[in-house]
């Protein structure tokens, strides 16, 4: 019955599934939605949508397939005052038209059509030339091409209509559009999870409680081991703007894949090359800078740092204090590069860009030498040679 | 149907109300998530009271797995009263503790479960619970017995997004999105949980809130439950409107900050500001 809404959500990039349409139609059946417009948005957006980034997709996708759909408003319409509609006729007509109009029957019978179609009209109606609604040639509704047209249903009594909801578009804030397709990348990383054990002891540990219960001459003796957790952490750095543009999708789906594969998962943003600031909310980059220092002092050694960028620049903004395109930068690039490095024992470098074009930019070169070779290009088989030298 | 609606303590969006009669009338879990603070956790009580359901909750931590929430067996407890002798050893049931689920499986009249912050969990842990909340019922490797829910329980999770949910977990359930209120929806909260409170009160508090709330770079943003916290200090303390007026011009210090600034960057960050403001101004 919805399947175009299915599809469509699935052409834009949705992951819902046949079994959470078959849910909707369950719910629809159980009478969730009640037959109200709104109603069987909000039901939609809860049973289709796992995630507060697609909601806007979500938006978008249910405004076009239901474009027109909207509630009917015939009921608000027939209670139109009869005077106001003659009144905005005369002022919007020229006197030609209003000539066409006596043509049609004069003024009276122009009401009385209204009027006999309101009563027929059953659901509301886009297009077209005979039924009331938006942007068709008959007489009546908003956006018309007639020149007899009355405006009907339109700005103020739209307000409240479900259109307004998705129209509205309070999500896009959320929708980070991550592709799918990361599941290759998420193997990959899971090659660093690293289990440890560490906190209090919780679990029996059965092989040392049998020795030291034989020990004790029979008599029990618990020993106890913590529980083992992941407990890998990783710094990401990305670099983002400029040259990094053309690689926007492939770094979503390896942020995608991150956020999905590690508890402790901290990600700044930098622009080029790292130096002294760091930023967390690129659209808010100038206002809200961390220093650098910071994140060196929040998050100790035992961090893994992955710094994401394709490294093409100027070989100034490397190795020259004040190099920086965008800012007076105090201490050069490799200063800072050197004081990462330095803090983070475990560190490397995946750049967006095919290994082969490295040799021909002489800033990737640099960068790759001053991360000693820890440069891995960002394929699933360079992230696969990256977590195996990280987890070394 | 006898839904679940607003209540004279809980202000819920017309698409809250949907989603939880979506998860009601068909008995799947709803998945709630937010900004810490609005309310995800204080919806299952609501909507516990408002179904006249008893309410287990399930709170998770980093470190409980799933089995934890349908049984454990105390093997510690067994091999003591091994040694000593006691009867109760040759049945190994008796040392089967029932977990949260359990107890609501078991209930003998439809209960609500809410199972509270599931992010903080290992990766695995919504994994484990797929099959158990899918068909309600698990199997209990010691006794060899399945256990069936005999009325399948409502099942609200809440999340602070802090790990992405896996896609099998996501597909059973419904979701919703509180969303951080506007003001309007504001004003009602904050008149459902004081109607007590002085009109201009709760006015100027609501422009320091939204103020702060607007501040860049603040670590935590406050949300609903520290505002209801800040009203509250407010009304007990008493203080004259101009206390909260005099922001208006500079950003300075809300008076009891500790209310609604919950770490030390962002208290720095407000006396960074307004000490800047006092010198610009």
């Amino acid at each position: 019955m919805f399947s175009h809404l299915i599809l469509g959500l699935r052409s834009a990039g949705l992951p819902s599934s046949i079994t959470e349409y078959l849910t909707l139609m369950g719910a629809m059946k159980a009478g969730v939605a009640d037959y109200s417009v709104e109603d069987f948005y909000y039901l939609a957006r809860a049973t289709l949508v796992k995630d507060e980034r697609h909601l806007d997709k979500f938006d978008r996708v249910f405004g076009a397939c239901f474009k027109g759909l909207e509630a009917p408003e015939g009921v608000k319409v027939q209670e139109l005052p009869e005077e106001w509609l003659r009144k905005l006729a005369e002022k919007m007509l020229s006197p030609e038209e209003m000539a066409k109009i006596e043509a049609m029957g004069g003024f009276d019978a122009l009401m009385k059509r209204l009027q006999e179609l309101l009563a027929e009209q059953k659901s509301r109606h886009q297009g077209g030339s005979k039924w009331i609604g938006t942007a068709g040639t008959s007489p009546f509704g908003a956006y018309g091409a007639n020149p007899e047209g009355v405006r009907i249903g339109q700005d103020k009594s739209r307000n409240r209509t479900a259109v307004k909801v998705w129209d509205k578009r309070e999500f896009k804030d959320l929708d980070d559009t991550v592709e799918l397709g990361t599941r290759g990348m998420k193997l990959a990383l899971r090659r660093l999870r690293r289990f440890a054990r560490q906190g209090a002891a919780t679990e029996l540990d059965l092989p040392d409680t049998i020795r030291s219960t034989a020990k004790n001459a029979g008599s029990l003796d618990l020993k106890m081991v913590p529980e083992r957790h992941n407990n890998v952490k990783v710094l990401m750095l990305f670099d983002i703007g400029g040259s990094m543009d053309d690689h926007v999708k492939l770094t979503e789906e390896l942020f995608s894949a991150v956020r999905t594969e590690f508890k402790h998962l901290e990600y700044y943003y930098f622009h080029n090359c790292p130096y002294e600031r760091v930023w967390k909310n690129n659209r808010r980059r100038h206002e809200e800078v961390i220093p650098t220092w910071q994140v060196l002092r929040t998050y100790g050694p035992d961090y893994k740092l992955i710094i994401v960028g394709d490294g093409a620049m100027s070989p100034y903004e490397i190795t020259m204090a004040g190099g920086s395109v965008e800012h007076w930068n105090e201490e050069a690039g490799t200063v800072w590069i050197d004081r990462l490095k330095g803090h983070y024992r475990r560190a490397a470098w995946l750049n967006p860009t095919p290994k082969q074009s490295w040799g021909h930019v002489r800033s990737i070169n640099m960068l790759n030498d001053m991360m000693e070779g820890r440069m891995f290009p960002l394929t699933v088989n360079g992230i696969d040679d990256m977590t195996r030298e990280l987890s070394r | 149907m006898s839904g679940f609606k607003s209540t004279d303590k809980y202000i819920a969006s017309r698409d809250l109300e949907v989603a939880v009669n979506a998860a009601v009338s068909l008995q799947r879990p709803l998945l709630v998530k937010g900004e810490p603070g609005t309310g995800k956790t204080v919806l299952a009580h609501e909507v516990a009271q408002s179904l006249g359901m008893p309410l287990i909750e399930w709170h998770i931590k980093s470190t409980t797995k799933a089995q934890q929430g349908l049984y454990e067996y105390d093997a510690v407890s067994r091999l003591r009263d091994g040694q000593l002798g006691d009867e109760r050893v040759r049945d190994i049931g008796n040392y089967i503790v029932k977990g949260k689920l359990w107890e609501a499986f078991e209930s003998e009249q439809q209960v609500l479960v809410l199972i509270d912050e599931i992010d903080k969990a290992d990766i695995e842990f919504p994994n484990d619970l797929l099959l158990e909340l899918d068909r309600m019922q698990f199997f209990v490797y010691e006794t060899r017995k399945t256990i069936a829910a005999i009325h399948r329980p409502i099942v609200i999770i809440t999340s602070n997004n802090e790990k992405e949910l896996p896609d099998a977990f996501l597909r059973r359930c419904f979701f919703h999105y509180i969303r951080f209120p506007d003001r309007e929806t504001m004003e009602m909260i904050v008149q459902t949980h004081y109607p007590d409170i002085r009109k201009d009160l709760a006015r100027e508090a609501l422009n320091v809130f939204f103020q702060v709330r607007e501040v860049p770079g603040l670590k935590k943003k406050p949300a609903t439950s520290e505002l209801l916290d800040w009203l509250k200090l407010l009304m007990v303390e008493d203080l004259p409107v101009e206390a909260l007026r005099a922001n208006e011009k500079h950003v300075v210090i809300p008076p009891l900050h500790g209310a609604l600034l919950k770490n030390e960057q962002d208290v720095h960050l407000f006396e960074r500001l307004a000490f800047l403001a006092r010198r610009g101004g």
